[in-house]
């Protein structure tokens, strides 16, 4: 996946702070997360997520972010508005 | 901001990230939602000391970027007296365990509730000793197994709320690990109490806890949390249906039991105590 590609995810994992303990994957209500191999938490269903944030709530290890719930018409702003977070 | 990003901004260097403790431990979790509870509160970080004494959930000040204190084991409810009587403007939050506050700490615990300072006492109830090896502790309940009771716990646990409120802390709540929701709303009601406030928090331990008692994983565990927390408006309006329904074993009440705004505060009775006698002299 090409980084630009993962910046369109609604949920975006830290890897190196994610011990893989399966706790987002069990409870997301949509099914949206699953352990990859090398035991990390990865977006295996993007179009599933609700943007519900209980994945990221209940991490412990504050691996997870999930982003702002897009508006219809956002599409097409998501990326300029991704560039202003990653300046913060 | 993102809840994360609310929380990892409380962190005193993400250095030290990740954290010590075990994949799946809820002390991340409840950390989290202390922390965004600060954050809504807008207590300036500078203005909160948050205390610990010894165990996985002493662990917690040592990541976040406030005051901190690490005392000793069962200790920290007396170092947090000494801190808020010389500065009773500090906002003073202690995180602790089951073992460090009702064992070990346990005379501290209960002259605090006693005395009404206004203190916020995390309990992290795991059900047992995690850090030093899986000793049961007196949350441990009956017949379950630690590394001290191979043959299954004979003695009878304690319930937290029960000893707060019987020793009459002004504010006492439960709720557990995967509520996180009520679990921040609790908190920052708790912090925002002008006198003692307990919070239990049912958790749990794979590592020295789950694994001896026939769990498969830290999400199994979280689910029975999810599943054996009956909140105590459905306990009384199922009560007032029916006068004989009672909890099935392993359930627990969550919520508020105790909210009492009258009792006067520690600090301010000792306050004024000290502005009558220099008047006097
Ligand atoms: S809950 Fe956090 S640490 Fe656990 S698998 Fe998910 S992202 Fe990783
Ligand atoms: S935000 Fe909600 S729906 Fe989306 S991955 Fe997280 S838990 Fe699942």
């Amino acid at each position: 996946m090409t980084s630009q590609q993962v910046k369109k995810l609604p949920v975006r994992v830290y890897e190196e702070w994610c011990k893989g303990c399966n706790i987002c994957v069990a409870f997301c209500p949509t099914q949206t997360l699953e352990l990859s191999s090398h035991g990390k938490a990865i977006v295996a269903h993007p179009d599933k997520c609700t943007y519900c944030g209980l994945c990221e709530r209940l991490c412990p290890d504050l691996a997870i972010t999930v982003r702002p719930r897009p508006t219809k018409n956002e599409a097409s702003t998501v990326d300029s508005k991704e560039a202003d977070d990653g300046k913060k | 901001m993102s809840d994360q990003a609310v929380t990892v901004s409380y962190l005193r260097s993400k250095k030290k990230y990740p954290s010590v403790w075990c994949p799946g431990c809820s002390l991340g979790t409840i950390m989290g939602a202390l922390l965004r509870a600060v954050d809504k509160l807008e207590i300036p970080r500078d203005d909160i000391v948050f205390a610990s004494g010894i165990g996985c959930t002493g662990r917690m000040p040592v990541y976040t970027d406030f005051n901190t204190f690490h005392g000793t084991h069962g200790r920290a409810l007396a170092f947090a007296t000494g801190i808020k009587m010389a500065k009773p403007r500090l906002k003073v939050i202690l995180a602790m365990g089951d073992g460090d506050s009702t064992a070990i700490g346990g005379n501290h615990f209960i002259h605090t509730c006693r005395r009404n300072l206004d203190l916020t006492a995390i309990v992290v109830n795991n059900n047992i000793y995690g850090m030093t090896g899986g000793q049961f502790s007196p949350t441990t309940p009956l017949n379950h197994f630690a590394s001290t009771a191979p043959h299954g716990s004979i003695d009878p646990p304690f319930d937290i709320c029960n000893l707060a409120q019987g020793t009459e802390a002004t504010y006492v709540a439960r709720t557990t690990s995967y509520h996180v929701r009520p679990m921040q709303k609790i908190i920052a009601d708790a912090i925002a109490h002008k006198g003692f406030s307990v919070v239990e928090i049912m958790s749990h331990c794979y590592t020295t806890y789950g694994r001896r008692n026939g769990f498969k994983d830290p999400v199994e565990m979280m689910k029975q949390e999810k599943e054996n927390a009956v909140t105590l408006k459905s306990y009384e309006k199922k009560k007032a249906e029916d006068a004989s329904y009672e909890l099935e074993p392993g359930q627990f009440l969550t919520g508020v039991f105790v909210n009492d705004k009258n009792r006067p505060e520690y600090s301010r009775v000792y306050a004024d105590l000290s502005a009558r006698l220099r008047e006097e002299q």
